[in-house]
């Protein structure tokens, strides 16, 4: 273990500065570890040349089809010990919480198998134990495994998942995104490891409209929680906002910006009274009015005003699906496709699996290989695939209807009648 | 040969094990927070317990004994508790304000940045590079490590209009997604095809299907099988090199940076946005790539003059418009910025809108 360290005049430059070095890091863990003083000559190596030298293979382990992403250097005649730097990807618990017992014991038995690198996290939200050679792949996942660990996906397969910090640590928060995230993922993990699907799929769970995760953008099914009755208010908090923010703050920041105008700003005396309205004085003179008819859930008023103006208790969630980043017809944000759906009782839960279940079946059964979600509704059209799943359609999954007459209606007459009696059958 | 150990399917683990004592009790009952200071989180519960969290930045590429000194601060100082965040950086929970004060000069002693809260820069999402990726075009860690060096100040402090997040990515399919201001390879060149491995390496039919332009196609090359790109047609997209590394798309010199910005993922006021392309032809120059943070701490210093509270970059460029997005970066716009991709006229102006 003492091998000498190659000289890395790019990487050592990367030592210096405020900001914590990986460089540092992956230099302390070369003391004692061979593996990382080639890993250091290689990434120098890259820095030199620009250019990357990893290449993929088939590493496992027993019983799975994926998780482990193989590594194997293409200049391991220059670097012989970090010939395979492999990653296993395990799935962290929802919003990333962790103690410091359970990071220690992820410390010691990468330091026994592997390199010492490890990542906190992904872009997937895996915790990536990086660097470790094909002999101890194994071993090291029994060990990680036997603490209640599991791997994560790769390949074509449901993907590792990831929840925001939410009803653990915030006031926004509007359902138990860990539990959905648990129960949904817990459900398809042969999905996830014996990787079958045409391509990808990707769960993400914010608990509000903020989407702190990204996943309207980057998840197949992306499950926000929501609310559909009252802002709740507290006019404890709005005062005191409002005495330290003042009229300017108010009116700028809060009123004008609402993306519907369906806040505005009254004479106490004059607010509206209503069953949809919600109110709260700011001062002895004024009050902020909101029509909760209108407001579409942007977040906004309450980011700003936090505690003084608050999400509705008759919580749940709404999900889209088919977000994707680029390649390869071009980005692709999620599509509303449930506009509300309470989550709370176990029936509910078990709700959402099974509206999970039958995208997946669906796409598993219909998208072409490497196609993800987002691309095959745009082949087939939203509603084939909200017929081929059994979801109803919705004037919340369009931003506006059809601007063009290119389309067969035989079937008008009997569209309206299955509407009508829908409705009436609702009411 | 011995018995080989079947795993134990558990999936993910039940994450209320994890939390802080105090979020187990509290949770889903928290009514509202606020910062008493930058890297500092106070939330108050219904029933008036507070909790306040710590953030710190951290490598997120990190060594264990990186990940054992922020163990030994959190058994120290912070209760044994800890969460990362989706940006890498680190949160210590704490039940008592006056652990706060020792907890943030601890870790700001250690190195760890203290901030990333509100209205500051936080950590740049970020991908794997040279580092561990098997396709990148650049190294992620590398760079991220260059440019927070630079944006430190902003980390540390809330100086913004509103939050910003970077995210760099090491080629097109921008694995560190959408941001503020995003930072993503861009080739140049069609790939660099070696036939002598094409038939040995490549599926071909699936490389010639994974062509968004249907520029690959089958072909006899010195007597062996192989394919070829149109040229004309090829996008460089690089699409084609993970199903067919002989089909090099990553170039020393011709793969460039490219800085998209006003992509935004929260629904607040407006609906989310994707980023869009605002300049190019950036060198790849480690290690510490100073013409990308030249070009990102114009962008900032623009966004921080001018725009008003609450404006992500989307909400600033939406309301002063993207000629003078241009102006006010000094940035050139060039032809290249017209998209002219599936459904790309949406993104011309169908109106008479001007400012003059």
């Amino acid at each position: 273990m003492a091998k000498k360290m190659h000289e890395t005049p790019n990487l050592d430059q990367l030592e210096s500065g405020p900001w914590p070095s990986f460089v540092t890091g992956l230099k302390r863990l070369a003391q004692d570890n061979d593996m990382m003083v080639d890993l250091l000559g290689q990434l120098e190596h890259s820095y030199q040349t620009r250019k990357g030298y990893w290449k993929g293979g088939t590493v496992g382990v027993f019983g799975y089809g994926g998780g482990v992403i193989p590594r194997f250097s293409e200049v391991a005649s220059m670097f012989p010990e970090s010939s395979e730097f492999h990653t296993l990807r395990i799935m962290p618990p929802a919003g990333m919480h962790y103690n410091t017992d359970i990071l220690r014991k992820f410390c010691d038995i990468w330091e026994r198998h592997g390199s010492g690198l490890i990542a906190f996290h992904g872009q997937s939200g895996d915790i990536m134990f990086q660097g470790i050679s094909s002999d101890n792949v194994q071993p090291a996942f029994d060990e990680l495994n036997e603490l209640g660990f599991d791997m994560g996906g790769a390949g074509p397969a449901v993907r590792t998942s990831m929840s925001c910090v939410g009803a653990a640590r915030c006031e926004q928060s509007c359902y138990d995104e860990g539990k959905a995230l648990r129960m949904v993922v817990n459900n398809f993990l042969d999905d996830m490891h014996r990787p079958a699907l045409p391509y990808k799929f990707k769960f993400k769970f914010s608990g509000c409209p903020n989407d702190c995760v990204n996943s309207i953008q980057r998840a197949d099914m992306a499950v926000i929680g929501t609310w559909r009755d009252n802002m709740r208010v507290d006019e404890g908090l709005a005062r005191k906002w409002y005495a330290k923010h003042g009229m300017d703050d108010l009116v700028n920041n809060v009123i004008s910006r609402c993306p519907t105008k369906a806040i505005t700003l009254k004479e106490s005396a004059k607010v509206a009274k209503g069953e949809r309205i919600s109110a709260v004085a700011v001062s002895d003179t004024h009050s902020v009015e909101v029509d909760n008819s209108n407001c579409v859930r942007c977040m906004h008023c309450i980011n700003v005003m936090t505690g003084a103006l608050a999400t509705g208790t008759d919580k749940g969630v709404s999900v889209l699906v088919g977000g994707k980043r680029t390649l390869k017809i071009g980005d692709l944000m999620g599509t509303m496709v449930v506009p509300f759906m309470k989550l709370e009782t176990e029936e509910d839960f078990e709700a959402l699996v099974e509206l999970a279940g039958n995208m997946i079946d669906f796409f598993a059964e219909n998208a072409l290989e490497h196609e993800r979600t987002g691309e095959m509704i745009e082949r087939i059209g939203l509603v084939n695939f909200l017929e081929g799943i059994g979801l109803d359609i919705d004037p919340n999954m369009v931003n506006y209807p059809r601007t063009n007459p290119y389309v067969r209606m035989d079937g008008w007459d009997e569209e309206v009648a299955k509407i009508k009696q829908k409705q009436a059958s609702a009411a | 040969m011995a018995e080989m150990r079947q795993p134990i399917e558990s999936g993910v683990p039940d994450h209320v094990q994890y939390l802080h004592p105090l979020m187990k009790k509290n949770y889903g009952n928290w009514k509202y927070h606020d910062r008493p200071r930058p890297g500092v989180l106070h939330h108050v519960a219904h029933n008036g317990d507070q909790i306040w969290t710590v953030k710190a930045g951290t490598q997120r590429q990190m060594d264990l004994y990186t990940i054992r000194k922020l163990c030994d601060i959190a058994d120290k100082f912070a209760e044994g508790h800890v969460r990362f965040t989706t940006r890498s950086n680190i949160e210590y929970m704490v039940s008592d304000e006056k652990k706060v004060a020792p907890l943030v000069a601890e870790l700001t002693n250690s190195g760890f940045p203290v901030g990333g809260t509100g209205n500051s820069v936080s950590m740049i999402a970020h991908t794997q590079g040279w580092l561990h990726c098997d396709i990148p075009g650049t190294d992620a860690s590398g760079a991220v490590k260059a440019l927070m060096d630079e944006l430190h100040h902003e980390f540390i402090n809330e100086e913004m209009p509103h939050r910003v997040k970077i995210t760099t990515s090491c080629c097109e399919i921008n694995c560190g997604g959408q941001g503020d201001i995003a930072i993503v390879i861009q080739h140049t060149k069609p790939p660099k095809i070696n036939h002598d491995l094409v038939a040995n390496a490549c599926e071909r039919p699936t490389v010639v299907a994974r062509c968004p332009v249907a520029a690959i196609r089958p072909a006899l090359v010195n007597g062996k099988p192989s394919l070829e790109v149109d040229e004309k047609k090829c996008i460089c997209c690089g699409a084609c090199y993970p199903p067919c590394p002989p089909m090099q798309i990553n170039d020393p010199e011709h793969s460039k940076f490219a800085i998209w910005v006003g992509g935004k993922n929260a629904n607040a006021r407006g609906k989310p946005t994707f980023h869009k392309m605002v300049a190019a032809g950036i060198p790849n120059n480690p290690p510490r790539w100073p013409e990308v943070a030249e070009v990102v701490k114009k962008i900032l210093h623009a966004y921080k003059e001018d725009a008003h509270p609450w404006e992500r970059t989307s909400d600033w460029i939406d309301r002063i418009g993207w000629p003078r997005f241009f102006e006010k970066t000094g940035l050139p716009f060039v032809k290249y910025m017209i998209d002219d991709w599936r459904g790309s006229r949406a993104s011309l102006n169908a109106s008479a809108h001007v400012r003059f």
